[in-house]
């Protein structure tokens, strides 16, 4: 009989398709926030991680100014506390650090022929690359001797390679471009790194820190210092060095706080992450009012459905069924309504996700948590949002539904 | 699940009602539909009750149906007295011991033929085989056995009036009732549906009808009429003078 129930509750979903589908699209629409803001959650972290395979995992940042100076925040880089002596003295003291390649930026306008572009000139030395994992597109990145001498070099990220060698068909390398009104003769070009937390990388051209220092800046100061450990075990060393190193460089008593910030791999992660778990909460508390909203949805379509077939209702009283098979008739159909919305749901997200990791790449964004809990959140709807007219249908009276016009 | 089996019971009454009143609150004002009603019939009699309109004849059957309970008065169906089921046993008392035939048919729409008169049996619990086998059988019997698989909008007046009598016959109750089972159906139409009656009664059916048209009453061995919810004058009754009671 219960086979029969069924049947019948889902004859009745199909025989209004276009409203049981109107009222299935709360759920639908609730069960892809819920995957989509899970599957966001996942391709931010598998992003995060990739960048951090990128720049290496045993990578530290120096970066000049306190994270708070009395209370309040005045973010990195604020102060410019920091010196290319400071780098000197952790490649020289610090044994558990491999490279140090400190770091100036300043935006010039930069002119091949008729191309020009502003972007942003980056001053390092030559360990640069090694701490990058830079790999090199065309010819190669600049020597310690160039950073020496000052030399007028220069090697391009891919993008700005783009932009200004488009149309010309000449190997960059070797051409003379126009840094700021200076001549320089582009050396390499690097591969592709892509974006970096919120910098893109490849919009940007590596030249000696010297020149850079000379030209541009006029200051040894330097916007910060990229360390690497000599492994990733020896990572929390390293950091302990390169602080005790850059207090006394600052003569810093004991009392005072860090005039500088050394971030690792793990607190640039969570600081992203920190990003991501604020966009996932707010989509879970959209799905969450959708799939509530889909819920009223369903209970107000099935009242409906309760007061069109009163007199179907009656006829099946009159002719031996009991409340319990009336109330499941009308819970199966509730159940059906937000099971089918889920389903749905699912099947679009799961295609919506399934093109996403194609895009970029993520791996899997299905998580089978999220189809999980969507799957249960709406049956416990359908039944939480069903019982109410179920028992409605099953308290009519016979004769009362029978003579419902 | 109750069985409602009266086997071999030794009343020949299969309804008895006693002082039966039936009130309505209609804006503040009552209304006795039934107005003490005494009234008792047997195991396979064809009674017809008939009246003016408002007499409280569908209100009656409404009774007799178990569909609507009484303000006050007694009501015994083959042996059971109705006041003391619940609602689900009074729901197993009408799929096994009553069936209906209304002046409107009353078919589940976008329900085929066959599977409306399967109902009464799956409310049973009768497995499928078994129903469908039934069922075909009881629309043959009705003269309907070529439109099983039509719905009510596919049929006449005349055939869903059918398929309603082969749904009430299909689990073997052992009382039909109709309330106005002809008035919307022609003259025509109206003969072969009381022939059928006719015909269920012949085999042992006990039959309570009602209806406008003392022609329809005419098939009926009884008729009990009713006027301002009383029972004005009941043909059994006076057939019953003479008649040895019967004593178990
Ligand atoms: N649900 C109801 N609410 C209020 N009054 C009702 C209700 N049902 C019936 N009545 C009243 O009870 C009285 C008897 O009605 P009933 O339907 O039994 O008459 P009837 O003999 O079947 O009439 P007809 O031949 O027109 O079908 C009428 O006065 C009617 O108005
Ligand atoms: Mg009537």
């Amino acid at each position: 009989m219960w086979i029969e129930i069924m049947r019948v509750a889902w004859r009745s979903v199909r025989a209004n398709k276009m409203r049981s589908f109107l009222t299935m699209l709360g759920i639908i629409i609730g069960v892809m926030a819920v995957v989509l803001s899970s599957a966001i959650g996942l391709s931010a972290k598998a992003g995060v991680t990739k960048q951090v395979e990128n720049l290496g995992t045993n990578v530290l940042t120096v970066m000049p100014g306190s994270a708070s100076s009395g209370g309040i925040s005045r973010g990195f880089g604020s102060a410019s506390t920091l010196t290319t002596s400071d780098a000197t003295a952790i490649a020289e003291q610090d044994p558990d650090v491999q490279y140090v390649a400190p770091l100036v930026s300043s935006d010039q306008q930069v002119v091949y022929g008729t191309n020009n572009t502003n972007t942003a000139i980056e001053g390092t030395n030559a360990e640069y690359p090694d701490i990058k994992n830079l790999t090199m597109a065309e010819g190669r990145f600049f020597l310690e001797s160039e950073v020496n001498s000052a030399a007028n070099v220069a090697v391009l990220g891919s993008q700005v390679e783009e932009t200004l060698f488009s149309g010309e068909r000449v190997n960059p390398v070797g051409q003379t471009i126009d840094i700021g009104g200076i001549p320089f003769t582009v050396v390499g070009v690097a591969a592709s790194q892509g974006t970096s937390g919120f910098s893109n990388q490849d919009d940007a051209i590596a030249i000696p820190i010297t020149t850079a220092m000379n030209l541009f800046t006029g200051s040894d100061t330097v916007n910060q210092i990229l360390v690497s450990a000599k492994s990733q075990d020896v990572m929390d060393q390293a950091q302990l060095e390169v602080e005790s190193t850059l207090r006394v460089q600052h003569q810093l008593s004991a009392a005072t706080a860090d005039d500088f910030q050394i971030s690792n791999q793990a607190t640039i992660l969570n600081t992203l992450s920190g990003v991501d778990r604020i966009l996932t909460l707010l989509l879970d508390g959209i799905s969450a009012i959708s799939l509530l909203v889909g819920g009223i949805g369903i209970m107000n379509i099935m009242l409906v459905s309760v007061t069109e077939r009163t007199r179907e209702i009656g006829i099946r009283k009159a002719i031996g069924a009991k409340r319990s098979v009336i109330s499941m008739q009308f819970l199966l159909e509730s159940l059906m309504l937000s099971v089918s919305g889920a389903i749905v749901g699912l099947i679009l997200s799961s295609i919506g996700t399934e093109i996403v990791s194609k895009l970029t790449q993520d791996g899997n964004l299905l998580s089978p948590v999220a189809v999980g809990a969507s799957m249960g959140f709406s049956v416990a709807i359908g039944l939480i949002f069903g019982v109410y007219p179920a028992r409605k249908a099953a308290n009519l009276k016979p004769i009362d539904a029978l003579r419902f016009e | 699940m109750t069985e409602y089996d009266s086997g071999a019971r030794a009343s020949r009454d299969l309804i008895v009602i006693e002082n039966l009143v039936r009130e309505y609150q209609v804006g503040g004002q009552t209304i006795r539909a039934l107005d003490g009603v005494t009234l008792t019939i047997q195991h396979g009699e064809f009674v017809a009750i008939m009246g003016p309109s408002g007499s409280g004849k569908s209100t009656m059957m409404n009774m007799i149906g178990c569909l609507d309970t009484p303000t006050a008065g007694r009501y015994c169906l083959d042996g059971f007295d109705v006041a003391h089921l619940s609602e689900d046993d009074l729901a197993m008392l009408r799929n096994q011991k009553i069936g209906f035939v209304f002046q409107s048919f009353n078919l589940l729409p976008r329900t085929t033929a066959l599977e409306n008169v399967e109902l009464p049996m799956m409310y049973l619990g009768v497995p499928s085989k078994i129903r469908k086998q039934r069922a075909l059988e009881a629309l043959q019997r009705v003269g309907l056995a070529e439109r099983v698989y039509n719905r009510p909008n596919e049929l006449s007046g005349g055939q869903q009036q059918r398929v309603a009598i082969a749904r009430a016959l299909v689990n073997n109750p052992v009382l039909i009732l109709a309330d106005e089972p002809t008035g919307a159906l022609d003259s025509r139409t109206t003969e072969d549906i009381l022939n059928l009656f006719e015909e269920l009664h012949a085999q042992g059916n006990t039959i309570v009808l009602v209806t406008h048209e003392d022609e329809v009453g005419r098939h009926a061995k009884r008729i009990v009429r009713f006027r301002d919810g009383r029972v004005e004058l009941d043909t059994g009754a006076q057939r019953k003078v003479g008649v040895p009671k019967h004593v178990d």
